[in-house]
């Protein structure tokens, strides 16, 4: 193979190459790229609504992507292309190849007929942050990239009515060829009705999606479409952006968490290869240096003096010492009455659980480039390239970070590895901004491993959660209650909050932690996180029920502290913390009953999705249908057993079911997960296989989380120490890999579910009632080591 | 500064370089633009920079110039191409053996490595070589790569 050009820069990769070659032709405005790629701007049936033409800035202003225009969404050339602009990235998951899906489908061409940008801001539309299990919601939904193709759609074929003089009832369209259906020698091409002009036209919100049960593309397991050059080699990751002129830069962070900087001694660096820059702003510390060693070296020989920082909270005591904490406390859902119905119970069961903090720990170390010119003001800019789940949510925030107007920051997205929510993706990039801003020259930053696990990421927090259920005489849980405790400290960054994440901070941006406050009633059953089980109703004031269950009696209380360390999304961001305890208990109610745990559930259910994902997972997995634990089952050596979890995730965005089988070594304490059967109805599968592949990452990924992951700190000495893959293991190759089913459901019409998160909430429950199904031994504590088994075993 | 000659993907190159203890991985991704090998820690303990060292995996985070100087490097460009992909690659690609990729050089590499010289090699043989070094996947496609390797190995892609 020929190697590259070293010389050459190499493009963002979240353009195509033609699309940035018409890109630099036409200069940077997204009006003059439209031209370049063929696109005239001329009179099309205007709606009335001025088209915001391009300010001659090098970086596009602000609001130049009006998301309510269907031009902000899709161009159609005269060349027959097609190219459709979105806000939501690919990262891994899959959705790239979906949107290619949804676009080909909605106009009726072939996928190898479109081009889709997605993510950088000034031209594509602000879809905030890709995350949540929310891209099937925002692109299938209103005002999202489905309605702007099938607002195109319906003017292609009113001009095709027009033209081929014909009613469009009339009319059939195949691969971009609009024919007469009498007489498909009578056609036009959707390049010949455009030609080359704009629509003009706002987002129909009443136009017609394609009637599912007429997909050809759309639920057909069609191959991803990133894969092919990532399995040779050819892909280009944020890793591997290199701009002419680029510096290398690293990032020196205090040993001890929250120490300040008192001096920096640059002549500890004075004269070393490579001819290294000390960065300094207030507790924001860098190099940069020629070439990536040069900087690691003149990094590790920069003298810092820090001060000493307050102290953290005990390692060994964070679960006392979050209950202690003045809180700010909400409701969930409180019917006010859980003192009494608990009296009526025959059997009253109560337990407590423990979930540690846990890294997103992306397998690449964070890596951004940025190119900020003119220092600050109004006269600089920036340009950025990030593998940032939010485009303008970074670009609003590191305007800020910089002192340069949004509207002279440009973000373009290029993926990075698997981020699984808010890693040091945005951190880092404002790592690279403040560095660039300083020397006046494009700067890239990778992180060490040491820098991404103690001060790179936001964690996802530590919970305690402790719940109580009254059950009847007839078997039937009456009451549930649920108290739980979680940390925060900021999260996403943003333009009011630039200091929710470390180098915001560092800059001097406040990082919002919570404040104490008594809760309030709720005026909703809000159930976003999960806090409350799927097994209550859901009653709030006099709103009709908004739960999944049967138990009207109930109460559910979270208190939030502020965290010692920054907080924010970790896939399924609490979700998982708070359906760990809610699943393991009922199951903990199911054997104090001594019933089934599927029938229990079902017996509490009366959501009728949530109940067909439990039955068939249970159908997939064969469920062994008795109370637990197994009967039999010696309190020695090797023993299996199964367990099961559910949740409509989000409390209405997504429907799914696991059931764990088990092998634990009871005098070694190793478990080991030998099956994961998993169902799920996110509505209609986009990609089946798709679907499947991120079913499966999710089980193994809360496999991980489950059994080995937790951050772990030394508070006498300040330090966490976590800092590399020994200190904080993970599930690694050669381990035994479960057998992984999967079952899909979904009906054709319903509408489009989150699906990314569901299976990795389960897990961990459902790995802790296979073993308590097992061994009888509960495990109330995240991660399930060989020694928190044998602690639990014996306590 | 030194001129270190070795043989990339085929190429013979050389290169000028000033600390004879640089890694191997900052020469191939910044000097030469390769995509291929990946930092994922800097302490060959994830394996996203693997690549072959005459034929052998070896992490290219914590190998010096000065050790690479004189050897063959194949990363995971010099297998095949998007257009034409070695058959390791064509197996990854038919079971949609990833997530981000990101990983990709490590469980390939060392998969091509040891089936290359025990052909037919089953499942439990791959894991158990994939376990003999410390190799990771945060995305946890472990199933379909491994499934993807057994083809592979099985001449059943």
């Amino acid at each position: 193979m020929k190697l590259r050009d070293a010389a050459k820069p190499i493009e963002p990769r979240s353009m195509t190459p033609d699309a940035y070659a018409a890109l630099k032709k036409a200069g940077s405005s997204r009006r003059d790229f439209l031209r370049g790629a063929g696109v005239m701007i001329i009179g099309f049936s205007m709606t009335g609504k001025a088209t915001k033409l391009a300010a001659q800035s090098p970086i596009n202003p602000t609001g130049l992507v009006d998301a309510t225009l269907v031009d902000s969404w899709v161009a159609i050339g005269a060349d027959e292309s097609i190219t459709a602009y979105s806000g939501k990235c690919e990262f891994g998951q899959g959705f790239q190849t979906v949107q290619y899906q949804l676009i080909a489908e909605e106009l009726s061409v072939s996928m190898s007929n479109v081009k889709l940008i997605f993510c950088d801001t000034g031209f594509t539309p602000d879809q905030g942050v890709t995350s949540g299990s929310q891209s099937h919601l925002a692109e299938f939904g209103p005002g999202g990239l489905r309605q702007a193709l099938d607002t195109a759609r319906d003017a292609l074929m009113q001009l095709a009515s027009q033209q081929l003089d014909a009613p469009v009832g009339q009319l059939v369209v195949q691969n971009g060829v609009v024919s007469l259906q009498s007489d498909p020698t009578q056609s036009v091409t959707y390049g010949q009705l455009v030609q080359g002009a704009r629509f003009n036209l706002t987002l129909n919100s009443n136009t017609v999606p394609k009637d599912p049960s007429q997909y050809t593309i759309l639920g057909t397991s069609v191959p991803r479409v990133d894969i092919p050059a990532k399995a040779t080699g050819q892909f280009q990751y944020v890793q591997n952006v290199r701009v002419r002129g680029m510096l290398h830069g690293k990032v020196v962070r205090s040993p001890i968490w929250g120490a300040h900087v008192v001096s920096v001694d640059q002549s500890s660096v004075a004269g070393m290869p490579g001819n290294p820059q000390v960065v300094v702003n207030k507790d924001f510390v860098g190099v940069v240096a020629d070439t990536e060693w040069h900087a690691l070296m003149a990094a590790a020989a920069l003298n810092v003096t820090w001060s000493n920082a307050d102290p953290l909270p005990s390692f060994t005591g964070l679960y006392d010492y979050i209950q202690q904490q003045p809180s700010s406390d909400s409701y969930t859902v409180n019917s006010g009455d859980t003192a009494q119905t608990l009296q009526q119970a025959v059997q009253v069961v109560s337990a407590q659980y423990l979930h540690p903090y846990q890294m997103h720990g992306a397998i690449a170390s964070s890596c951004a480039v940025a190119d900020v010119q003119g220092g600050t003001g109004a006269n600089a800019t920036a340009k950025i390239w990030s593998a940032t789940q939010g485009v303008y949510p970074q670009r609003d925030s590191v305007a800020v970070v910089l002192g340069i107007p949004n509207s002279n920051v440009r973000v373009t997205f290029v993926e990075g590895s698997g981020c699984y929510g808010c890693n040091g993706n945005d951190n880092v990039s404002f790592d690279a901004a403040l560095l660039s801003q300083a020397v006046g020259k494009p700067v890239r930053v990778q992180y060490s491993r040491k820098d991404e696990n103690t001060a790179g990421e936001n964690y996802g927090p530590a919970h305690v959660n402790k719940l109580m259920a009254g059950v009847d005489k007839n078997g039937q849980v009456i009451a549930w209650t649920s108290e739980a405790w979680t940390l925060s400290k900021g999260g996403r960054p943003s333009a009011t909050a630039p200091g929710n994440i470390i180098t915001g901070a560092l800059v001097g941006f406040p990082a919002p932690v919570p404040t104490p406050s008594a809760a309030t009633p709720p005026k909703t059953f809000a159930n976003n996180s999960n806090t409350a089980c799927n097994y209550v109703t859901g009653v709030v004031g006099t709103n009709p029920p908004a739960g999944t269950g049967t138990i009207a009696s109930q109460q559910v209380l979270v208190h939030s502290i502020p965290s010692p360390y920054f907080t924010g999304p970790l896939r399924s961001p609490e979700r998982l913390q708070n359906t760990f305890a809610n699943e393991s208990f009922m199951d903990e109610v199911a054997a104090a009953a001594k019933a089934d745990p599927v029938q229990f559930r079902l017996k509490h259910l009366k959501d009728q999705r949530l109940i067909a994902v439990l039955n068939a997972a249970a159908t997939a997995a064969n469920w062994d249908t008795r109370p637990s634990p197994k009967p039999g089952n010696a309190r020695t050596g090797v023993v299996t057993g199964r367990g099961v979890s559910c949740v409509l995730y989000e409390g209405n965005n997504g429907y799914c079911a696991l059931i764990a089988q088990v092998s634990v070594d009871q005098d070694a304490g190793m478990i080991t997960v030998t099956n994961l059967t998993a169902s799920q109805d996110s509505g209609p599968p986009s990609n089946p296989d798709g679907l499947r592949n991120q079913m499966e990452g999710g089980a193994l990924q809360g496999m991980s989380r489950a059994l080995f992951e937790e951050v772990k700190w030394n508070d006498q000495a300040g330090i966490i120490t976590s800092t590399d893959w020994t200190s904080y293991p993970v599930f690694e190759w050669g381990m035994p890999i479960p057998q992984i089913k999967t079952v899909l459901l979904g009906p054709l019409n319903a509408p489009k579910l989150g699906a990314g998160e569901c299976t990795i909430t389960l897990v961990g429950s459902a790995i802790a009632n296979a073993v308590f199904d097992a061994t009888g031994v509960r495990m109330r504590r995240i991660p399930f080591t060989p020694s928190n088994f044998l602690a639990a075993k014996g306590s | 500064m030194a001129a270190y000659s070795l043989t990339v993907n085929g190429n013979s190159v050389s290169l000028d370089v000033d600390d004879p203890n640089t890694p191997l991985l900052y020469l191939l991704q910044d000097n030469l633009q390769l995509n291929g090998p990946k930092f994922g820690c800097g302490l060959g303990q994830c394996g996203c920079c693997t690549v072959l060292l005459d034929g052998q995996p070896i992490r290219s985070c914590i190998t010096a110039i000065s050790d690479s100087a004189g050897h063959a490097v194949t990363t995971i460009e010099g297998l095949g191409t998007t257009d034409n992909p070695h058959p390791i690659q064509q197996s990854f690609i038919n079971q949609q053996a990833m997530h981000c990729g990101y990983c990709l050089s490590g469980p390939m590499l060392y998969g091509k490595a040891f089936i290359d010289q025990n052909p037919g090699a089953t499942r439990d043989q791959i894991l158990a070589v994939l376990g003999q070094t410390q190799l990771l996947c945060r995305c946890h496609s472990h199933s379909r790569m491994l499934q993807a390797l057994v083809n592979y190995a099985q001449g059943t892609i």
